[in-house]
């Protein structure tokens, strides 16, 4: 009984702020109706934070994939040194990299962009992505490959109608990391979008505790905090399982 | 942070005819393409162009010239940074510690399946689904004594008699701060430990168990010395976030009162989109890398 009472205990302290912004935000729907209308509109930064994590998640499972087959069924010269280079991107601080990657997608013509912010994303997302993605297709069973080839099937065929199939579960925990990666990130949009109408849901957020002529209007911050955080909770919610697994794979350790 | 590197690599007894293989590692590099090309030009590219900044007056706008090694002679008189470095040490000093012990607490309360654990690990973990911002914005309207609950219930109860200043003052704001970092990331921190815990053998507790040994003696002889190496990944995640700390401080305390908040890449930040002087903000990050990297390596050596 004492345990019961010491988790509960617990739980309510990290539940109580959740529910307190859900409930200080709901108390004047106007809360809602102000956010809706601030600044270029909250219709315009969720559409560009639901682009941006579109394109993140799309990115990183399509370069994962590809790159987590390669890895684990081919050699190919520079393997270890793209293998190690890529785990690399871990050791960067953050920082460190966005200043230059400021100037950077200026030379490509992505500045202010929301595609260059995703490709941004989809780095920092590799190495997790790579190495998660190579232990899945390491997992499988060559003759389940080797069996296709044999069919006739080419290597991409093999690996689009077969393989792909069966690393899903990997391909869904990558796919949720990048998502929560790409549209919790306050960092990386924050240096490299400079116009407020391509600003992602938590530099618009932000924004709002400059207030207007000093006022800050709290109620509808929690509104926006719950706009961000609500899309989270309900993912992680259901697909629990496959975030964890994200965990147990090792990846974290890459 | 290669901790490990995964499974040794296996290589196949390469039997193929050579033509063959060749066109396996053509195909291989096909896959690995995307890859390559991210990894060239979103890493590797912008880490040479961040040193070659470092070397150069940078402004944001207009022309950059050579001016090596002004950037880094420059850094001992930049009035912010070492403040900002005392108190990025201070403060990552305390988080990992708190951080590290709460967690630790946390994953030995729910490792045991019991009826309801799955809920309890569930509200635990919760907060790190909400992104840092947005939990950062949560405190912001909590903590605050005309819109929050907390303040005027601390009052209510008699614990306070003013109202308390939240971010008021600097021992106050590193406080609440801390309070908001521990709430985000205890639960991340616990599910990292729970792994390291469900690796433990079942045996290895029985064993002890019929040995006669105690909850405290099976505490500090079987599982801290086992857990060892996840503890050990589990502080260079803290060490390094700590270091790197900006979100929290920017969105949350603002750097205040009067920059007593203000961390090391909080600076670079200024320095970069404040003062426009990129080549400062440069030679600063080129800093932060060698000392991060350094650190982490010591970390790792000494840990494991």
């Amino acid at each position: 009984m004492r345990y019961y009472s010491t988790v509960t205990a617990l739980a309510i302290l990290f539940l109580f702020p959740l529910l307190w912004s859900g409930w200080a935000s709901l108390e004047k729907p106007q809360n809602y109706l102000n956010m809706a209308a601030y600044g270029e509109g909250v219709g315009t930064y969720a559409t560009n934070s639901v682009l941006v994590s579109s394109m993140t998640v799309a990115g990183t499972l399509i370069v994962s994939a590809l790159g987590g087959y390669a890895f684990a069924r081919f050699d190919f010269p520079g393997k270890n040194l793209l293998f190690l280079a890529t785990l690399a991107i871990l050791m960067v601080p953050y920082a460190t990299i966005l200043i230059p990657l400021y100037v950077l997608l200026g030379y490509l013509g992505l500045q202010n962009s929301l595609l260059g912010l995703s490709l941004v994303f989809v780095m920092f997302q590799l190495p997790f992505a790579l190495f998660m993605m190579r232990n899945a297709f390491e997992a499988i069973p060559r003759e389940l490959e080797e069996a296709a080839l044999v069919d006739g099937c080419g290597t991409f065929r093999a690996f689009s109608r077969i393989l792909l199939h069966a690393v899903r579960p990997a391909l869904v925990t990558v796919g949720l990391f990048a998502f929560l990666a790409s549209w919790n990130d306050f960092f990386a949009p924050l240096i490299l979008l400079n116009d407020g109408s391509s600003f992602t849901l938590p530099v618009a957020v932000v924004s709002m505790t400059q207030g207007t002529f000093g006022a800050i209007d709290y109620g509808m911050l929690q509104a926006g905090v719950m706009v961000m955080a609500l899309p989270c909770l309900i993912l992680f919610v259901i697909l629990q399982r496959h975030y964890v697994r994200g965990f147990m794979s090792g990846a974290l350790r890459g | 942070m290669t901790l490990t590197l995964g499974k040794p690599k296996r290589r196949a007894a390469h039997t193929v005819p050579s033509a063959r293989w060749r066109g396996r590692q053509a195909q291989g590099w096909l896959y690995a393409a995307p890859t390559a090309v991210i990894v060239g030009v979103l890493f590797l590219a912008p880490l040479v162009l961040v040193v070659w900044m470092s070397l150069n007056r940078w402004p944001l706008l207009g022309q950059a010239v050579f001016n090596a090694p002004d950037n880094y002679t420059k850094i001992p008189n930049n009035p912010l940074f070492f403040d900002a470095v005392l108190f990025t040490l201070k403060y990552t000093a305390i988080t990992t510690v708190l951080l590290s012990t709460v967690a630790l607490g946390l994953a030995l309360l729910v490792q045991e399946r019991r009826p309801g654990v799955a809920f309890f690990r569930t509200a635990f973990f919760l907060p790190g689904a909400v992104g840092f911002a947005a939990a950062a914005l949560l405190f912001y309207g909590m903590l605050n004594n005309d819109f929050g609950p907390i303040g005027p219930l601390l009052q209510n109860l008699g614990i306070t008699k003013e109202p308390v200043k939240w971010i008021g003052t600097p021992n106050m704001a590193l406080f609440s701060t801390i309070a908001l970092v521990l709430w985000r990331f205890a639960g991340f921190n616990m599910l990292i430990l729970l792994t390291g815990l469900q690796s433990i053998p079942v045996e290895v507790y029985e064993a002890a168990r019929s040995d006669g040994a105690n909850r405290w003696q099976i505490f500090t002889k079987i599982t801290l010395p086992l857990l060892r190496p996840t503890l050990a990944l589990m502080l260079i995640l803290s060490v390094t976030g700590s270091l790197l700390a900006f979100d929290q401080f920017f969105i949350f305390t603002n750097g205040g009162p009067d920059n007593s908040t203000t961390s090391i890449v909080m600076v670079v930040y200024r320095d970069a989109f404040f003062r426009f002087d990129l080549g400062g903000a440069a030679a600063l990050s080129v800093v932060l890398l060698i000392a991060l990297v350094g650190l982490n390596t010591l970390l790792m050596r000494r840990l494991r």
